[in-house]
Parts: C-alpha cells; sequence; structure tokens
C-alpha cells in the first residue's frame, strides 16, 4: 500500500479562540433553517399559522400541510443530515485523507445495487421496501470491505481499506449500471432515487431507520477522543493505550449505521460528508471532538436549507435535495480552500 | 530491506520492463481477437493475411475498416487514460486522485448532455460539446485553484467542487428528460466505443500517441517531485512548470478520449495502482500504467462486445473488470505478506 499522504503544505489548522462562540452560532442557523423549513413550500403559510398548528391549533389544511408533510420531512432532513456529516468526519480522520467521503467504503453503492436488485428481480416499488434493501446492501458491503481488507490475517489498515472500498464499490456502481441500463423500468426508478430526494419521507419511512442513526451517532461521540490519538499515528496511539484495533471496527460500525441509514432514508447524497467536515475544520480546528460535535450541528443545516431551496427553485416542480447540496457546498468549500490553504487532518 | 539504492533500483527497472511487456504482449493478443471476432468470425491466419496485405475483398473491410479502427482506439485510449491517473496520482500522492474525481468526466458528460438536449444531437456535434465541457471544466478549476501557484490539494478540492456541481447538474438533466434519451445519454455517460470509427479514430489516436511522447520528458522531474517539492527544487527542478505541464498532458489526454469515447470509468484509477503492484515499484510506474491500461481497455471491449447478453456499454466492463482484479490483488497481496 502506498502511504495516504496528508496533502503537502498542510498543517495544523488555525486554533480558533472562539469555538464555543462559533458553535453557538453554527446551532442559531440550524434553528434558523429549521424554522424556514416549517414555513416554505408549495403554499406559503404564513409565521402565526404554523405556529399556532405546532400547538395544536390550525386548520385541517394546515395541520396536514405541517404535520404530515413539513415536520416528518424536516426530521429526516436533520437525521441525514446529522448522519452523514459525522460519517464524513470519522471516515477521513479514520483514512487519514481528506478526499474520503462515507460512500468510500463502497455504503453507497452496495445501497444501490441491492435496490436495483430489488427492483429489477424482486419486483419492490414502496419507498419503505427500498429502505430495507439500502441498509442491508450498506451492512454487506461493509463486511465484505473490510474481509477484503484484513484477508490474510492482518487487521485492516485505513489505506488499504480505502483502495479496497474504491475498488469494490466500483465494481458494484458498474453492475448496477449494466442492470439497470438494459431493464428501462428499473432505470426509471433509479434514477429518481439514486438523486437523493426528502420528498414524501414521511415517518414510516424515517422512524425505522431511526433506531440505527441513533446507535452510529452514539458510537460516533464516544470513538472520537480514541481518533485523535489514531490521528497521530498507530504507534503513537498505541503507546498512549488506544486500543487501534477497536477504535477501526467501532468507526467501521458507526460509518456504515450513519452511512447507510441516511442513504435508507433519502437515496445516496455524495456531497455533504466529504465537505462539511472540511468546512468545520476551518472553522473549529483539528480536534476531533470539536469535528464530530461541529459536523452534527453544520450538516445538518446544509441539508436542510438545501431543502428548502430544492422547494422553491424550480415551482411548480421540485429539485431533489441531493442536487442542490453540491450547489450550495460546492461554493462554500471552494472559496474556503481559497482562503485558507489546505486543511490538514 | 538491505540492498542499496542502486541495486534496488535495478531491481525495479528489470520488472517493471518484465510486467511493461508481459502486459503489452497481453495487449497485443487481445487486439488480435478483437480483430478476428465478430458476427463474420475469422481465424488468426485470416487476420494475419488481411493485416500483412495478403488478403483481400470483405475479410480486408471487416478487419480494416470495421474492427482495426475500434481495436488501436481502444488500446490507445487504454493507455491515455492509465497514464494520466497515473500522472495525476503521482501529482498529488494520493490514489484517489483520478481525473474522474477532479471533474474532467463530469464536464464532459454536461457538455455531451447539453449538446444532446439543447442543441439536438449528432456525434459530431456530442463529441464537441463532450470536449468543450471537459475543457471548459478543467480551465475552470485552474482558475479557480490557482493562487501563487498550482497546488496540487487545492487543484483536487476545487476539482471535487466542480464535479459536485456539474453531476448533480447532469442528474438534474438526466431527470427532466424521456426515458428514451435519458437511457441514450447514460449509456454514453458510461464510456462507449460503440461511436468510434476510421473517421474519429484516427485524429485522436494521432493526438494520444503525440500527448504520450511528452510524458517520458516530465518523468524524471515528476519521479524527483514525488520526494517533496523543495528537495525538487534543490535538484534543480522547476516545480511549478512541471506541475503546470505535467497537469495539462493529462487533463489533455482524458479529454481527447472522453470526447471520442464518452468518460470511460476506472481505468485511470485502478490501471496505476494494478500497474504499481505487479512492478513492486515505490512509486508509480508510468510507461507500465499506459500498457496496464491498454490490455485492460481492449479486454474490457471484448466483454462488453462479445460475452454478455446484451451489449453494454465498455465503461461498465472496466468498472467491474478493473474493480475486479484489484480486488484480487489486494487479497493476494496479504496473503503473500510474512
Amino acid at each position: 500500500m502506498p502511504p495516504v499522504h496528508p496533502p503537502v503544505g498542510s498543517e495544523a489548522g488555525p486554533v480558533p479562540r472562539s469555538r464555543p462562540a462559533r458553535l453557538a452560532g453554527a446551532a442559531a442557523l440550524l434553528g434558523a433553517a429549521v424554522l424556514l423549513s416549517l414555513l416554505v413550500g408549495a403554499n406559503l403559510l404564513p409565521v402565526s399559522t404554523v405556529v399556532d398548528t405546532l400547538a395544536g391549533g390550525g386548520t385541517d389544511e394546515s395541520r396536514f400541510v405541517v404535520w404530515e408533510q413539513r415536520v416528518p420531512r424536516t426530521v429526516a432532513g436533520l437525521a441525514v443530515g446529522a448522519a452523514l456529516g459525522v460519517a464524513g468526519a470519522l471516515i477521513q480522520a479514520f483514512t487519514r485523507n481528506p478526499l474520503a467521503d462515507p460512500g468510500i467504503l463502497g455504503v453507497n453503492a452496495g445501497a444501490a445495487f441491492f435496490v436495483a436488485v430489488g427492483i429489477t428481480f424482486l419486483g419492490v416499488t414502496s419507498p419503505l421496501g427500498y429502505v430495507w434493501l439500502a441498509c442491508a446492501g450498506a451492512l454487506v458491503l461493509t463486511v465484505v470491505v473490510y474481509g477484503v481488507g484484513s484477508a490474510g490475517g492482518d487487521a485492516a489498515g485505513p489505506a488499504r481499506l480505502t483502495v479496497t472500498g474504491v475498488a469494490i464499490g466500483a465494481v458494484l456502481s458498474g453492475l448496477t449500471t449494466g442492470l439497470t441500463l438494459t431493464h428501462p423500468d428499473a432505470f426509471d426508478r433509479m434514477r429518481g432515487w439514486s438523486a437523493g430526494s426528502l420528498l414524501e419521507r414521511g415517518f414510516d419511512i424515517v422512524l425505522p431507520v431511526l433506531p440505527l442513526l441513533v446507535v452510529g451517532l452514539a458510537v460516533a461521540v464516544a470513538v472520537a477522543p480514541g481518533l485523535n490519538s489514531v490521528a497521530l499515528g498507530t504507534d503513537v496511539a498505541r503507546a498512549q493505550g488506544v486500543d487501534v484495533g477497536r477504535v477501526r471496527l467501532a468507526v467501521l460500525a458507526a460509518v456504515t449505521l450513519l452511512a447507510g441509514g441516511a442513504t435508507a432514508i433519502a437515496g445516496p447524497i455524495v456531497f455533504v460528508g466529504l465537505m462539511v467536515p472540511h468546512l468545520v475544520r476551518w472553522t473549529l480546528g483539528t480536534d476531533q471532538r470539536a469535528i464530530v460535535l461541529g459536523s452534527l450541528v453544520v450538516a445538518p443545516t446544509l441539508v436542510v436549507q438545501s431543502d428548502v431551496l430544492g422547494r422553491i427553485a424550480v415551482l411548480p416542480s421540485e429539485m431533489p435535495v441531493g442536487v442542490v447540496t453540491a450547489f450550495v457546498g460546492a461554493p462554500v468549500l471552494i472559496a474556503l480552500v481559497r482562503r485558507s490553504g489546505a486543511s490538514g487532518l | 530491506m538491505v540492498a542499496g539504492p542502486d541495486r534496488l533500483n535495478v531491481v525495479f527497472g528489470v520488472r517493471s520492463a518484465t510486467v511493461a511487456l508481459a502486459a503489452t504482449g497481453a495487449a497485443v493478443v487481445l487486439g488480435l481477437s478483437a480483430l478476428a471476432l465478430g458476427d463474420f468470425p475469422m481465424t488468426l491466419p485470416e487476420v494475419m493475411g488481411v493485416l500483412t496485405g495478403r488478403t483481400d475483398g470483405f475479410a480486408r473491410t471487416v478487419v480494416l475498416e470495421w474492427r482495426l479502427p475500434r481495436a488501436v482506439a481502444a488500446a490507445l485510449f487504454g493507455a491515455a487514460l492509465a497514464v494520466a491517473g497515473g500522472v495525476f496520482q503521482t501529482l498529488t500522492r494520493n490514489p484517489l486522485a483520478s481525473p474522474d474525481i477532479i471533474g474532467l468526466a463530469n464536464g464532459s458528460f454536461t457538455g455531451m448532455l447539453v449538446a444532446l438536449l439543447v442543441l439536438g444531437g449528432g456525434w459530431p456535434l456530442l463529441m464537441t460539446g463532450s470536449l468543450v465541457g471537459g475543457l471548459a471544466a478543467a480551465v475552470a478549476i485552474y482558475l479557480l485553484a490557482y493562487r501563487d501557484g498550482l497546488q496540487g490539494f487545492r487543484f483536487i478540492v476545487v476539482g471535487i467542487g466542480v464535479s459536485a456541481m456539474l453531476a448533480s447538474a447532469n442528474t438534474w438533466m438526466l431527470l427532466r428528460v424521456e426515458l428514451e434519451t435519458a437511457l441514450f445519454a447514460s449509456a454514453w455517460g458510461a464510456g462507449t466505443l460503440n461511436g468510434v470509427t476510421g473517421a474519429t479514430a484516427v485524429p485522436a489516436g494521432a493526438c494520444v500517441l503525440l500527448l504520450l511522447a511528452c510524458v517520458p520528458w516530465l518523468t524524471p522531474a515528476l519521479r524527483q517531485m514525488d520526494l517533496g517539492d523543495d528537495s525538487a527544487r534543490a535538484t534543480g527542478v522547476r516545480v511549478d512548470r512541471v506541475r503546470l505541464a505535467a497537469i495539462a498532458v493529462a487533463v489533455a489526454l482524458v479529454s481527447v478520449v472522453t470526447a471520442v469515447a464518452g468518460p470511460i470509468a476506472f481505468i485511470s484509477l485502478a490501471a496505476p495502482q494494478i500497474a504499481r503492484r505487479l512492478a513492486r515499484s515505490p512509486g508509480i510506474p508510468l510507461g507500465v500504467s499506459g500498457a496496464v491500461g491498454a490490455a485492460l481497455l481492449l479486454g474490457s471491449d471484448l466483454v462488453a462486445q462479445h460475452a454478455v447478453p446484451l451489449t453494454v456499454p465498455v465503461g461498465v466492463v472496466t468498472v467491474v473488470l478493473g474493480g475486479g482484479y484489484l480486488v484480487w490483488l489486494l487479497v493476494h497481496e496479504a496473503r503473500k505478506r510474512p
């Protein structure tokens, strides 16, 4: 394996003096995004009506719009965002590769392949059916990638896992493409699913997945301090008494649960987990605990805001959130990398 | 290892040359098979007869006009993608940094989609759209990433950003058109040699050969830069110029291929990694990468044309074969480790 070097010219990021203030600012932005998500849509409800409906009043129509459509959708956006952001932070710290994203372990490719097989051969057509297929695909793929990555008895190192994940993920995405190109009906369904959307993701879809995400987040928070040691190199971590093997396994489990769960809810949304940890590193510094916490706040903001934008960008139709996130996030990423140079890990 | 640096260099050199020779041999065998196989099957002596000018008539038309352009294009395009990928991976020292990732493929696809959906199609228009799209993406990334010189990592991050936006635009366009159009566009978007004829293969092949000829000039400086910019400067390498030239050559290689055949996936990522492992070299051996890439694309196109029930785009096969082989290598490598 080639060592996956940290980028040339990178150094530990700026040590921020006002980390709590910046976190508070991020939290305020998240609150604003949630509020907007409840207010804005194809039909704009006045603030008073929304507040009234949330408090238990409102008309039949406003109750339907708020409780049946916007609240579940907002919850879905929050869950998907938090999961992707934290998974991204973990996988970048773990592989010490700033280009790694949660999909790197083949999670997205596995989910998409299982969904494609389900549509093509099993006749699955309901979004709830996709949820379980996607979860199963993510899980199976991670196990296979870990198995291949640690073949030969040696515990899987991050660089090896990265190449293994990319290779196996690519094989499956090729098979998915081949499968869908030869089955037009499946192609038609997949192009909707694979754009990544929060449209009509009701509680019936979000609630079954939530426990997976909660467990994933808990593992992520628990493992973050250990990642700080692992980031200094395997030997240093061992010298500090950190069980590197256990940290790796915990990270893999968390990333699978988080990325798999998010993909199950919304379809593959590829850009959030890659860019948010960079953004957080640039503003909060390189402590993994701060990065995980920051990603937990910033990523949902990006997803929920993008979803709101997608609802009104191309009225009367909707733009899927997975399409919008890149257009909202990429300019920020580019501006940041121009301003502060490379982002070390 | 205990051997001195000179001894090591010789060992790596011999091994690299052997692997390059073996890969080239495989490419020749696969290329001859491509000339023989098809609806009008021929034996090897018949093919050789045509190639040496001893046979005329229909067989000559089949081999020289139908199959040869496609086979030659597959070999040259495979080598071009692999060398471009090797250059990018060397410059950034990151095995994930393939040209696909920095937005060229998505830019080409965007250009092709615009040509197809807005301007109305036709192969020349699609190829122009793809070339313009890919190059525009490259220029945009370059301009956005340039700040007191071009730094590898910043270039990649900007590339990822631009790439993500283009991919989103592509997804959006595919969602809004009719199923049939989306299917056609997606097949092209996966990379296919179906549209390759003599008229497109000859100019594209000439461009590729010309660009590949530039690579040996850059290789020694790239080797130095592999040890770090500062130490390269100390040995007299003009780092910024070399980097710009290397990126320009790699981008041009990918653009030419993509214009004719669409964004063929995974060769630029997998071939250099496969070559490095086969040659057991510390850096990425560009020559070996080229030979591996040629064999990989030739083999994949044979499979895409003849081995699967429905014709699939060759890009689908390159991903499966290249990825599968890389996985096998990883397992194999682990087993052999003491």
